[in-house]
């Protein structure tokens, strides 16, 4: 019992081992900015001037060059609107059985799982532009090459979202379904497929959202879409038109989010 | 010389509709003071006026020399720590400890790098583990406060405000989410704390029995303006009828 | 009583307006694949173009010089612009939430935001490149950007998903304004937050190996012009290391969350 003369109680924030965990993380993060910082390679001459050349580039992309407009930019952001649309039904057709196949509770083989892991990382990682490189180089420049790129690029992301849902949805009613004597394919579109619908829709609607930003992004290296009216008026310096163009894409970018947001309010 | 002294107090959420329409007391010494009244006559809304969690609209609130209706910035943080609440919902801080939630007493005295790096002065700390142990909590300092029960939180919450060294203690419905034992067992808590520290206490409370049982002095509101204001032996029939009004729901 | 029949059709009846949905959707693909002038020839010829370049591919070669360097450059982009951008995010969030800031400083902060996060970091890696030369600074600036608005717009969401009434009682204790944030938004959002440094962290990774093709430093640039050089050998090998390193960011990640969580 606590006397008079009692000693100090201590309130110990975190357990030794947390303390650890944290400052290991700590030192590893401050050891990798320091590394960062110290062999990164930046010509101050550049940095200086860099006030200078925003001012000069503002100053080239006024007034904006609304001319352009119809006969370049419209054409080209429908074709922008068809690849992003289409490299997300093509993504999620690709992408969902995928992740099907990577989820340990839907597919319980382990190597199968492995191989389809491996198949979402490695897609991810090579981004758009790379995947772009590509198909181009397969089927020649153009809207197709685009929509494949992006559509590949987005298996990794629309696997893995369905992947984690799957892996978290109720055992109870596959076991039930099962025990009825149901095949897979049944168990999947009876089990699986109610639980993770909104699921679906809420990745359809996320994945649309960024691949409108990149298709516009791809026609830096041919693959179509409004990035190839801006690569060619980046190549021509005609910064008025820069200008255009990138207002043109903020302002599609405001549209599909308010779309997407009312969509979401009356889907999920 | 009263601790709190209110002088016509108004506050309407909806200009025109006012909710507190003009209310006028002091509070002095220690002891309890229960506000009791049907729901919407404002009693919440006077509470909370005192420590300005909702701006009154006109009057004067003296407290500690200052008008607590005038204040902001700097001044108002330091009359703010001076009155310690307590709340319905509890309003602990989930996902940190228990500890912390006592501790967080003195978020109003401790700059904002002690705070992050929770460096409290040990004498606080040592404040902090025998008020758990007042309270009962002894063995939950380092326990998430979303694991604690009901009461248990409740406790914590005394205990938080006791924490802060107030001059004035105000319970905002302490007991409505609490079951009746563990209504009675915060209300001798808080009794007990209040005269033990000789701090003042205002409820703002819906359950007469505990009002009449506990509290030294009564308000009674209706339509935003006193119409009782004494001992809990002067609650008669007639009385708690002018307060809440019809007759069905009394005894008698 | 009526006994009624009941039929499949009163359980399954097939919604008129899905079918109408999913009829126009299959007529927009036919029509959408039909305007990008894909043929049955053209598809051929590109599946063949692209069995050589897998042919290419093996064996895949590491040994060129620059592979090393574009990578850690590549590395260093990452974590300074995550750090920096995250950095910048966290304020910009907090004046971002419509909960705890007036209307009029919200809605600057959600601007910055929506900004950040409309351009491609490799349209605002050509500016940088413009601005302030090739190298790893134009991609540091543009990955900060995103990062801002990605952090950013998660953050300040996050923060008003919170309970007003655990902030309300840290207030009452005559708590400073930072104070409250950290006694009352902090813990709140913690978790999440990490969740999403995270996920940051990574995305600028992926998109560090990608500025490079505008020359704005990293691996990009080194797999590009490999490209143009038809080194395909070398080109698997600069993904398999982009692979690898993707992974390793992804395994370090799941140790971080444990070290912090709870």
């Amino acid at each position: 019992m606590n006397s008079a003369t009692q000693e100090l109680q201590r309130w110990v924030r975190f357990t030794p081992q947390q303390r650890l965990g944290r400052f290991g993380v700590y030192l590893g993060v401050v050891a990798a900015i320091l590394w960062a910082l110290k062999t990164i390679e930046i010509i101050p001459e550049f940095l200086y001037d860099a006030p200078e050349q925003v001012v000069d580039m503002g100053k080239r992309m006024w007034p904006i060059d609304w001319a352009h407009f119809w006969p370049v930019v419209w054409p080209a952001l429908v074709e922008t609107m068809h690849i992003a649309a289409l490299a997300t039904l093509l993504g999620l057709c690709m992408g969902i059985p995928v992740g099907f196949l990577a989820a340990r509770n839907a597919t319980p083989i382990p190597w199968v799982n492995a191989i389809a892991r491996f198949i979402l990382v490695a897609t991810r990682s090579i981004s758009t532009l790379i995947w772009a490189l590509f198909f181009v180089a397969m089927f020649g420049p153009g809207a197709l090459a685009g929509a494949l790129a992006i559509a590949f690029h987005s298996i990794g992301f629309i696997g893995k979202m369905f992947s984690e849902g799957v892996e978290e949805s109720n055992r109870g009613s596959i076991e039930a379904l099962q025990a009825a004597g149901a095949t897979r394919m049944q168990q999947i579109v009876m089990g699986y497929w109610p639980q993770v619908q909104p699921t679906f829709w809420s990745v359809a609607l996320f994945r649309w959202d960024i691949n409108v930003r990149e298709s516009a992004v791809l026609g830096l290296v041919g693959a179509g879409g409004i990035g190839m009216a801006l690569n060619a008026a980046i190549d021509l310096i005609q910064w008025d038109r820069v200008a255009l163009i990138l207002f043109t894409i903020f302002c599609i970018v405001i549209v599909i989010e308010a779309i997407v947001t009312q969509i979401r309010k009356r889907v999920i | 010389m009263s601790t709190l002294s209110i002088q016509n107090l108004v506050k309407a959420y909806v200009p025109g509709k006012p909710v507190l329409r003009d209310i006028s007391l002091d509070v002095e010494g220690s002891g309890i003071t229960a506000v009791i009244g049907p729901s919407g006559t404002g009693k919440s809304t006077l509470i909370r006026c005192i420590n300005r969690l909702v701006d009154p609209t006109s009057g004067i609130m003296m407290f500690e020399g200052a008008d607590l209706a005038k204040l902001s910035g700097a001044p108002l943080r330091a009359a703010r720590r001076r009155i310690g609440m307590v709340f319905q919902e509890y309003n602990l801080v989930e996902r940190l400890s228990v500890m912390e939630n006592v501790l967080s007493g003195r978020l109003g005295y401790v700059s904002t790098w002690t705070a992050w790096r929770r460096k409290f002065d040990e004498a606080d700390i040592q404040k902090a583990f025998a008020l758990l142990q007042r309270v009962g909590l002894a063995d939950f300092a380092n326990r998430r406060a979303d694991a604690l029960s009901g009461g248990q939180r409740q406790r914590v919450g005394i205990a938080r405000a006791v924490m802060q060294s107030p001059g004035l203690l105000l319970a905002d419905e302490p007991t409505s989410s609490l079951d009746p034992k563990t209504s009675v067992e915060i209300m001798e808590l808080m009794r007990d704390l209040a005269a033990e520290n000789n701090i003042p206490v205002i409820i703002n409370i819906h359950q007469v029995e505990l009002a009449k049982r506990y509290a030294q002095r009564v308000i009674g509101m209706s339509g935003g303006l006193v119409v009782y204001d004494g001992a809990p032996s002067g609650l008669s029939g007639e009385v708690l009828q002018k307060i809440y009004g019809g007759e069905d729901w009394l005894a008698t | 009583m009526n006994s009624a029949t009941v039929t499949r059709a009163d359980f399954f009846r097939p919604s008129m307006a899905k079918r109408i949905g999913t009829l126009a959707l299959f007529v927009y693909v036919i029509y959408a694949f039909a305007t990008m002038g894909l043929s049955g020839e053209r598809f051929a010829k590109g599946l063949g173009y692209g069995a050589r370049f897998l042919a290419g591919f093996i064996p895949p070669n590491f040994t060129q010089s620059d592979i090393l360097p574009g990578l850690l450059e590549s590395l260093q982009i990452a974590l300074l612009s995550s750090l920096i951008g995250t950095l910048l995010a966290i304020p910009v969030a907090v004046l971002a939430a419509r909960n705890l800031m007036p209307a009029a400083v919200s809605w600057c902060a959600r601007l910055v935001i929506i900004f950040c996060r409309s351009f491609h970091p490799v349209i605002i890696a050509i500016i940088a490149v413009k601005a302030v030369g090739f190298g790893a600074l134009a991609g540091i600036i543009a990955l900060t950007f995103s990062s801002v608005g990605f952090v950013g717009k998660l953050l300040a969401e996050a923060i008003e998903e919170i309970s007003l009434k655990q902030i309300e009682a840290v207030r009452a204790t005559g708590a400073s304004f930072m104070n409250t944030i950290i006694y009352g938004v902090v813990p709140q959002v913690m978790n999440r937050f990490i969740g999403f440094v995270a996920y940051e962290t990574d995305s600028n990774l992926r998109n560090s190996t990608m500025v490079g093709v505008v020359g704005a430093g990293g691996i990009g640039g080194t797999l590009f012009s490999a490209f143009q050089r038809f080194d395909y050998d070398f080109v698997a090998g600069i993904i398999l290391c982009i692979i690898g390193l993707v992974m390793i960011g992804e395994f370090l990640q799941s140790w971080v969350k444990k070290a912090f969580h709870g």
